[in-house]
């Protein structure tokens, strides 16, 4: 078995059934932290996910996206963050 | 081979981190979970593509990853546990100790140590933005 082979055949199936077991508590999470730590992890996992798929392919020009999903993820968090410390008590 | 063992143990994290999200009853234990769980797996997975590749180009952009992740993910958990706490989502029933109850003014969201008149000056020029934060959160 190759590298390649695992990565796409044994890595990503299981990273997906992560991505789906977080969107369950993305659904069920009652207040709206939870969502955004959730969203916290998914970004986290689809930057792994796209590190996998480099590997997959041979190409290691992936993992700029995975840079800049890393950025982005991280100021979304802040600005929900921000959101929640000010305006979070009307909308738990 | 290393880099097959490198990715099995990232998926193990981020299995770990998402199962966790689903089972634990809190919003601070979600947060401890996934914040730690996933930055981790995170890191064994980028770390597994130049080894893989066998491209040492890639590996200052790794490095640049392994760094920007190992300082923004507690910076953003921090961030995401203040503000739950300050908006008032409820602790698990069964926690048995928070050393922040009765602490902080449930309207105002100052800490009692900025509200007293015996706060030390780096204190009291933090107070300035909770006063603001307040008439905001009051408007």
């Amino acid at each position: 078995m190759t590298l390649q082979v695992f990565a796409l055949y044994g890595i990503l199936p299981l990273l997906m059934v992560a991505f789906l077991v977080g969107c369950v508590r993305m659904v069920l999470g009652p207040t709206l932290p939870d969502r955004v730590v959730v969203l916290e992890l998914l970004a986290s996992l689809t930057a792994g996910i796209i590190c996998v798929y480099a590997i997959a392919r041979g190409q290691a020009g992936f993992l700029d996206v995975a840079i800049v999903l890393a950025l982005i993820s991280f100021l979304g968090t802040i600005a929900f963050a921000f959101y929640v410390e000010n305006h979070g008590r009307d909308n738990r | 081979m290393i880099s097959m063992a490198l990715l099995s143990f990232g998926t193990l994290l981020m299995l770990v981190a998402a199962f966790g999200v689903v089972r634990m009853p809190d919003v601070y234990l979600r947060l401890s979970v996934a914040s730690k769980a996933s930055t981790l797996g995170l890191v064994f997975l980028v770390v597994a593509v130049p080894l893989s590749l066998n491209d040492l180009g890639t590996l200052s952009r790794v490095a640049a990853v392994v760094l920007f992740v190992f300082l923004t993910a507690p910076v953003a958990a921090h961030m995401i546990g203040r503000a739950a706490y300050v908006a008032g989502v409820p602790v698990w029933k069964e926690t048995i100790h928070d050393d922040l109850k009765g602490k902080y003014h449930p309207d105002t969201r100052a800490l009692a140590s900025q509200t007293e008149s015996h706060g030390s000056d780096q204190e009291s020029s933090m107070h300035p933005p909770e006063s603001s934060n307040a008439s905001q959160g009051a408007g």
